[in-house]
């Protein structure tokens, strides 16, 4: 499978997708599942701002990465599928049939009726309650913003 | 120009309040300049900080990493804003320089501060 990481980051592409995780695990493309960002030039424009030339940047919205998603699955070069927020993620993997195997969560930050999980992982009762329905098929979820980071499983999490 | 513009420096972690730190130390005072940190922030988040930090003045926005969070949302705030300019990379010597240079338009500094910025970035090479 070249899609080396299903991420979850409400910052979309920034630093630490592109440098970290990008640098080390020689990704080649970055797909950014955004039903927004795929509506707006300008927008894809920032975004792709900083990506190095070598690294192709995707632009999909929820419904279009759900049908191009095997052929990410299948390419050849290393990618990473990135979504703003968890509905995305779990649209995503509710149309994979079972392909999404594992869900790494970069970042969730603070809004008004989320509580702090982690110094990058805030989670109101009911998105806690939706990554529970994401991993009941046997999803593997994680939450870990950089990969030196200490990955923390979604049980440890919401305990 | 009536009014002297603003600097905001808008990088990761604590890198905006140590540039700052640092112009205080070498120039004194702020010059202008206010320091805003990513820390904590989604999307949203960091337009909220940068609409406290530049209010409805004419600034330049410096940002550290191209393609960052911080070029990211400064790109966006500054698209509706034709009084606020955008530079990534920011060093100290670009920000020494724009401390003592704004009395002039927006677009006008940060593209000296670019040119500023640039110019001071050396070595590498034999006999530097």
């Amino acid at each position: 499978m070249s899609v080396d990481l299903f991420r979850i980051d409400d910052r979309l592409i920034h630093g630490q997708v592109v440098v970290g995780w990008g640098q080390p695990m020689g990704i080649e493309f970055i797909v950014l599942v955004d039903d927004e960002v795929r509506a707006s030039e300008w927008e894809q424009e920032l975004y792709r701002m900083g990506v190095p030339p070598s690294v192709s940047v995707i632009f999909a919205n929820v419904e279009e990465a759900i049908v191009q998603l095997p052929s990410w699955q299948a390419d050849e070069r290393k990618g990473i599928v990135l979504t703003g927020d968890i509905d995305g993620m779990a649209a995503l993997c509710a149309g994979a049939n079972g392909t999404v195997t594992r869900v790494n969560l970069g970042g969730i930050h603070y809004r008004d009726g989320r509580k702090e999980r982690l110094r990058y992982v805030y989670l109101g009762d009911e998105e806690a309650a939706k990554l529970r329905r994401l991993a009941e098929p046997g999803v593997e979820i994680t939450a870990q913003d950089v990969p030196t980071g200490k990955p923390v499983p979604l049980a440890e999490l919401l305990a | 120009m009536s009014e002297p513009l603003v600097g905001i420096i808008l990088a990761h972690a604590e890198v905006a309040e140590a540039l700052v730190s640092a112009v205080r130390a070498i120039a004194g005072g702020d010059h202008g300049l206010v320091p805003v940190s990513n820390a904590g922030c989604d999307r949203a988040a960091i337009q909220e900080r940068l609409v406290a930090a530049v209010g409805g003045r004419p600034a330049v926005i410096f940002t550290d990493l191209p393609g960052g969070s911080c070029a990211v949302g400064a790109g966006g705030f500054a698209r509706l804003r034709p009084d606020v300019r955008v530079v990534t990379g920011v060093n100290l010597p670009m920000l020494l320089d724009f401390a003592f240079h704004r009395e002039r338009s927006a677009e006008e500094a940060a593209v000296r501060a670019v040119a500023t910025g640039r110019a001071a970035v050396g070595g590498g090479g034999a006999g530097q």
